[in-house]
């Protein structure tokens, strides 16, 4: 792989700047991560777990690491990915790297901290060094070895011991045209402690139309009896590349509900990894995929019964047109004690053209041997009588078609609490469809 | 208002209709009667636009308008109304939202105003009495999870709305109780003007007991073979349909 020269060579130079000002204490971790990239390699469509997603195009871009600190941008710039009546805590990354002067924050409840990683990792090594890269594993998946190597900046979010953070926190990644390819390894660590609740939001978007790749990894640790509400929102570039994987650690009685919402992008694949570690955890895992022209979306979505009496629900849905491809990986994983399992898995899929492909997979695994767990996946397409029925009251076809498409993304969106966002995202998915008059109004 | 001539239909190349003539003047009620697999319900679903059917021959005239060239939506937004034998469960869209959206549509059509939320509510909250429907019904979506009974009130709740000048009702009464054909029969009774017709297709008489037509016609093997008064509905009631298919049989072929 020509490729993976350049990856070390860049490594090299990126690991002088990187151990600067008190962050030489991840450098033991970051060596181990590149190690092990440049042994895996780009995983290829011979690797089980990457069967239907070929990532050839990722491997064979010559990207380079973002220059800092000669872009320029205004509010106004990021008006069009905010969500109007939003009030939240907002922190925003241009090309990867924490913006100050974009980012707002209210005073935070004392010991809370919300900001860059980039500056935690020197002032707060003792909160993060207990999590960081002990749940994204690096060992086996080379993404998540490439942004381990190349951690750098991203966000840091500690809440403290019973705190409720009543405002969603905004994570924003924005990206600006550039010349030639960049890539980023944005990098999210989220700790809760016990009794605490915080909705989180992680927004990536782009300025331009250029390629550029997001390697995206976020590790939250949810303590005892928390709650957390996560949504990851992805509307690149159309030549984006973006691969994320989002791995929850999941304590007693935690309570993890997350979103994932899959809209830009060339090539885009979503890793969820939720582990209930703890006994009587929850977690529910939503996503929502809509594909057009010739893109590639890959759902992979694992979770982990490690623990007796947890519950998870998984529902996917995907809609795809054009001669663009999705995939949805879902596995359930139930260890030998997770007794009293109850996970239930579903995908449905809604096909708009003859072109256009999905590939499904659901996967139970389970060595217990007292647990409930169901899965299933539909392929469909849009309802002809459904459409004949709502014409013959005076809807023009076109709205129709909106209004169908819009009520079945809907069964997703309606699960989103933090309404803001939802009708924001309804408003997305309606314009998705080129319909926007379908909402006016709703 | 409405002038069928002629009318051949087809699917997949076997010929259901074989020429069918109606005349539907405006304040008029037309019933037309048959044994199942007569063409009643073809006629419905072409006169709605249905696209999976195939107009071989003929022509129908809608207010002047030739209607087998409009799309389905235009037919509705120039005044058609089809009350379905099935209607459609529509998941995730919910029954005001959708009856708003038809409405507006079809209002936009006859230049006016789209109504606002409460000139709507009030519009709706009125019909609904009308058809003694559960306010409930209004916030689930179409359709979904209704009885039967309550599907067929929901059809004609939606005509009491969007007020078309002419109604197609598809064997409305078909699997109704009488507690629920009563309601619906004066759902459809309130409507009746001088300026609305009405088309009721049904097999059974016993509709007709409460919404009483002007004319029956007797549809046969995609014919229309005999047509008279609502004195003919009793006597189909009575005589059955083998009299007039047998007549039928009995006639020289193409008469």
């Amino acid at each position: 792989m020509q490729d993976m020269k350049s990856y070390l060579e860049n490594f090299a130079r990126f690991e002088k700047s990187a151990t600067q000002n008190g962050r030489s204490w991840l450098s033991p971790i970051r060596q181990a991560a590149i190690e092990r990239f440049s042994e895996l390699g780009f995983p290829t469509t011979r690797d089980e777990d990457w069967r239907f997603t070929n990532v050839a195009a990722i491997a064979r871009t010559p990207f380079r690491l973002p220059q800092d600190g000669h872009i320029r941008l205004t509010s106004q710039d990021l008006d069009a990915f905010l969500f109007p009546g939003l009030e939240c805590t907002q922190i925003v990354f241009v090309n990867g790297r924490y913006s100050p002067g974009l980012s707002s924050s209210k005073p935070l409840p004392n010991g809370v901290k919300i900001g860059s990683l980039a500056q935690a990792i020197a002032s707060d090594r003792s909160l993060i060094e207990p999590h960081i890269a002990q749940y994204a594993d690096y060992q086996t998946d080379a993404f998540s070895a490439l942004n381990t190597a190349f951690m750098y900046d991203g966000a840091f979010i500690y809440i403290t011991r019973g705190m409720v953070l009543r405002e969603p926190i905004h994570l924003l990644y924005i990206s600006t045209a550039t010349t030639d390819p960049i890539i980023t390894h944005p990098r999210n660590l989220v700790v809760m402690d016990e009794d605490s609740q915080a909705t989180i939001v992680e927004s990536h978007a782009s300025l331009g139309s250029n390629v550029y790749f997001s390697n995206v990894v976020t590790e939250a640790v949810v303590g005892e009896n928390s709650i957390l509400s996560y949504y990851f929102i992805e509307r690149e570039s159309k030549k984006a590349f973006n691969i994320s994987t989002l791995r929850v650690q999941q304590g007693r009685s935690s309570n993890v509900v997350t979103h994932s919402v899959l809209i830009g992008g060339a090539l885009v694949r979503s890793n969820v990894h939720p582990v209930l570690a703890g006994e009587g955890g929850e977690c529910i895992v939503n996503g929502l995929f809509m594909s057009t022209g010739r893109q590639h979306m890959d759902n992979y979505m694992k979770v982990e019964h490690a623990s007796p009496h947890c519950d998870s629900r998984q529902l996917y849905k995907g809609v795809l047109d054009g001669k663009s491809r999705g995939v949805f990986h879902g596995r359930i994983i139930v260890h030998k004690n997770a007794q009293k399992t109850d996970a239930k898995q579903t995908n449905k899929n809604l096909l708009l053209s003859e072109e256009a492909q999905i590939d499904t997979k659901p996967q139970l695994e389970i060595y217990a041997d007292d647990v409930k767990c169901t899965h299933g996946a539909t392929i469909g397409q849009m309802d002809r009588d459904a459409i004949f029925y709502l014409r013959s009251r005076g809807i023009a076809e076109e709205s129709a078609r909106a209004l169908l498409l819009l009520a079945f993304a809907g069964e997703s969106l309606r699960r989103m609490r933090v309404e803001p966002i939802r009708r924001r995202l309804e408003e997305i998915v309606a314009q998705w469809f080129n319909q926007e008059k379908v909402l006016e109004e709703v | 208002m409405l002038e069928i001539k002629n009318l051949h239909v087809s699917v997949s190349n076997q010929e259901i209709l074989k020429g069918i003539s109606l005349k539907v003047n405006k304040g008029e009620v037309h019933s037309i009667m048959g044994p199942n697999g007569s063409g009643k319900s073809t006629l419905a679903q072409v006169l709605a636009g249905r696209e999976t059917y195939q107009v071989t021959e003929g022509e129908v005239i809608f207010q002047g308008k030739s209607l087998l060239e409009m799309s389905p939506e235009d037919r509705a937004r120039e005044g058609i109304f089809m009350a379905f034998q099935y209607p459609v469960e529509i998941s995730g869209v919910t029954n005001t939202y959708f009856l708003r959206e038809a409405l507006n549509a079809i209002r936009k059509h006859r230049g006016l105003q789209p109504l606002k939320p409460v000139e709507f509510a009030k519009l709706v909250n009125q019909k609904m009495k009308l058809l003694e429907m559960d306010e409930q019904l209004l916030q689930r979506s179409v359709n979904e999870g209704f009885s039967g009974g309550e599907k067929k009130r929901n059809e004609i709740f939606q005509m009491a709305v969007l007020e078309p000048k002419l109604g197609i009702l598809d064997e409305t009464d078909s699997g109704l109780d009488i507690d629920a054909l009563k309601i619906v029969s004066n759902g459809v009774n309130a409507l009746r003007s001088k300026e609305r017709a009405f088309i009721v297709i049904t097999h059974y008489q016993r509709l007709l007991n409460y919404i009483v037509p002007d004319y029956v016609h007797v549809l046969v093997d995609g014919r229309i073979v005999k047509s008279g008064g609502k004195e003919l509905a009793l006597e189909l009631e009575e005589r059955g349909y083998a009299w007039i298919e047998n007549a039928q049989a009995a006639a020289p072929a193409g008469a």
